[in-house]
């Protein structure tokens, strides 16, 4: 993490910045800090929580994509709309804590932990002043797991349209108006190898909150935990 | 009496040289041959199932919906029923009686045999004796027993309409009535009786109504329940069977009239059915037929379930409510959303059609589509239209399934890695499941070729159907059936 970037994360997670000025200080309470559900990453690798969930991740700030309702979010334009050559930068490579990615106007990638099971992208927007609605996030992480995993699924839920891969392949995608539900949608059976396992996703989202929670299962649903995550 | 006439009915017809082998029948429920009359409870032996009627004739399966014609017991007779204890099994049946020759003088005896296939080594009839006999003046006509093997104890209920129902307990061990067991009147106005034990009840199964009269019959399967094997069984409206109580459970519906004698098969996983005879399957004659029909329990009681009716139907998910539907784009009805609350309440008002098959097929993709569970929007990927497959066999009491998009050939298939899409281009095999209703009603949905890990159509998540190991415990294998 820079100097810089790390001071202005420990500002943004105490609500000291970015929070809008209130016009009446009594009437228009300050944006929830970043603090209340984030912490910043640390170096030392994290675990999926007690249902598995995983909550260390990258995040970049959101791409504006204006849309005034969720309704369109049909399976043809999500899938245009996340096609992984729009991504902004190297599909082959990890972003750093900080990061403005390549082709964007300053977008910086954020190395975090979620205090919840579930990600509040619509939060971290909030809190960093960022546009709310009408967006895309994008989110990166790295699943370290001690053996290879045959048969297991990805586990996703999102607010709202989302898709996600894992070590490059298509994994899961959520199209249409959605809620985040924990277990909404799970992939094909699929092999999470021994070592790094990179997984990416993509929520779109237009008015509303937006969200998205994601995990490992086994077969019989139960979730694999026995895996250590960073974004390094 | 009319079980008498049951028997004269069959004796006639064998003396006149009618065949019992028919083929099976378009609407008929079962295939192959499966003319019987009091079939006993169905029971596998070497990986076939066997059931044994009146006259020693037998039918055997290996799936439960192709019957033939199979070995015949031993001790001719009337009415046996069968039940494996350990390595044997033990078969009952009644000598005399019946009001045969206006007669009620009869003996229930017992026989086992480790394998009810002539062709196994262990096959071979040892005859235990007889176990309880009706003198011909009293009360009570020896016929028509059936086994309940329950907590160690073997019991045998017997009787017919002549008098009461009894009930004596046997030693499992042998087959013999245990030394000093009295028989014990436990209902009425029933023969062909049947007992099972669920949930801290014993039930009593039997037939009222007249047999033996084709399409005429009024035969129906009705049941008491009661703490104590010895009774008293009570119905639902608590009469006591002994004064002629019995809830109903199934009876005569399409062209099936007459259902009789009643057979537990117990699958396990919540997926219960049952054997039964129809006085008449009126696309067969109007001979007697064996069924099997799908059992279901309510408040404590056993209820016939059905086979699904042949139809288009949307297919929810008892885990999340959504439904299943080929996964394409949704495609929305033309409609100003502010209408539905601020158009003038004068305006005019009138249908809206409903969105088609040709509002929408053009933008779907030609190849295999995959499934997934969504929100019931009664929209054209979500219509399935369910048919029997002619000529593709079937299990226990219900056929295979083709289950297609409605209008089109996009079928429900299963695909090589497990998981299920809609194709008009699968195999013949992988379009075709087994839907089996369950104990609650609602029904399992399994592809033909799953038996061996005891697969189902299952919701693992909100909106993610897979093939899985079905599991009882949970509704993610809980489907049911609804008309858009």
């Amino acid at each position: 993490m820079s100097t810089m970037r790390s001071a202005i994360l420990r500002l943004v997670l105490a609500g000291v910045v970015l929070a809008p000025a209130p016009l009446h200080a009594q009437q228009v309470p300050a944006v929830p800090p970043l603090s209340d559900y984030f912490r910043p990453a640390t170096s030392t690798p994290a675990r999926p929580d007690e249902q598995g969930f995983i909550r260390r991740w990258l995040l970049l700030e959101p791409i504006s994509r204006p849309n005034p309702t969720n309704t369109v979010f049909t399976g043809s334009y999500v899938r245009r709309a996340l096609d992984p050559a729009g991504y902004p930068g190297d599909l082959g490579a990890l972003p750093r804590d900080g990061q403005v990615a390549a082709g964007t106007e300053g977008l910086r990638w954020h190395a975090l932990d979620s205090t919840l099971w579930d990600v509040k992208l619509f939060n971290f927007a909030q809190a960093l002043g960022k546009p709310k609605y009408g967006v895309v996030f994008w989110a990166v992480t790295v699943v370290n797991s001690p053996r290879e995993h045959r048969n297991v699924r990805l586990a996703v839920g999102s607010n709202s349209a989302s898709m996600w891969w894992v070590n490059g392949e298509e994994a899961a995608s959520l199209f249409d108006d959605r809620r985040m539900v924990m277990d909404d949608v799970l992939s094909d059976r699929m092999v999470l190898r021994a070592g790094r396992n990179v997984i990416r996703g993509a929520v779109i989202n237009g008015p509303g909150l937006s969200d998205f929670c994601l995990r490992f299962v086994d077969e019989t649903g139960a979730p694999i935990r026995d895996l250590s995550i960073e974004v390094q | 009496m009319t079980h008498s006439r049951a028997i004269r009915h069959i004796l006639l017809a064998l003396s006149t040289g009618l065949t019992l082998t028919v083929g099976g029948t378009a609407s008929a429920q079962l295939a192959g041959d499966v003319l019987i009359h009091d079939p006993s409870t169905i029971v596998q032996s070497d990986g076939k199932w066997y059931t044994f009627g009146t006259r020693g004739g037998g039918l055997v399966s290996e799936d439960g919906w192709t019957w033939a014609s199979g070995p015949v017991r031993p001790g001719g007779g009337v009415a046996p029923d069968v039940i494996k204890i350990g390595d044997r099994y033990y078969v009952a049946w009644a000598v005399g009686g019946g009001g045969m020759s206006g007669g009620h003088a009869s003996d229930v005896k017992i026989m086992w045999t480790r394998s009810l296939d002539p062709n196994s080594p262990q096959f071979g009839y040892h005859e235990v004796g007889t176990v309880v006999s009706s003198n011909g003046v009293e009360n009570n006509d020896a016929i028509d027993p059936a086994f309940l093997y329950h907590d160690g104890r073997l019991w045998l209920s017997y009787g017919t309409y002549f008098g009461s129902i009894r009930l004596i307990e046997l030693d499992p061990a042998t087959g013999l009535r245990v030394e000093g067991n009295e028989p014990v009147d436990i209902a009425i106005d029933m023969e062909a009786t049947a007992l099972m034990h669920r949930d801290g009840w014993f039930y009593l199964l039997g037939t009222h109504g007249t047999c033996c009269d084709g399409p005429n019959s009024t035969y129906n399967i009705r049941v008491g329940r009661s703490r104590n094997v010895l009774g008293p069984y009570l119905d639902n409206m608590g009469v006591p069977l002994l004064q002629g109580g019995g809830k109903l459970v199934a009876a005569a519906h399409g062209r099936m009239i007459g259902a009789g004698h009643f057979g537990l098969l117990d699958f396990g996983g919540d997926l219960q059915k049952f054997s039964l005879h129809y006085e008449a399957d009126m696309d067969r004659s109007g001979r007697s037929v064996l069924a099997i029909e799908p059992l279901l329990w309510r408040d404590g009681w056993p209820v016939g379930g059905s086979n699904l009716r042949p139809g288009t139907y949307e297919i929810r998910s008892e885990r999340s409510g959504n439904v299943l539907q080929m996964k394409v784009d949704f495609v929305r009805i033309p409609f100003d959303a502010r209408r539905s609350w601020t158009a003038p309440r004068d305006a005019p008002v009138r249908p809206i059609a409903d969105q088609t098959l040709g509002d929408v097929e053009a933008g779907w993709p030609d190849g295999p589509v995959r499934v997934e569970l969504s929100a019931d929007m009664i929209r054209p990927n979500q219509r399935w239209t369910i048919t029997p497959a002619a000529d593709a066999g079937g299990w226990f009491g219900a056929p295979y399934y083709r289950i297609v998009i409605a209008g089109t050939d996009r079928a429900l298939a299963t695909t090589a890695a497990g998981e299920v899409e809609a194709t008009a281009r699968a195999e013949e095999d992988r379009q075709l499941w087994r839907i089996d209703q369950l104990t609650d009603g609602s029904y399992r949905i399994t592809p033909k070729d799953g038996g061996e890990g005891d697969l189902a159509l299952m919701a693992i998540g909100t909106s993610t159907p897979t093939l899985a190991r079905f599991d009882a415990r949970s509704d993610a294998g809980r489907w049911r059936f609804v008309e858009p």
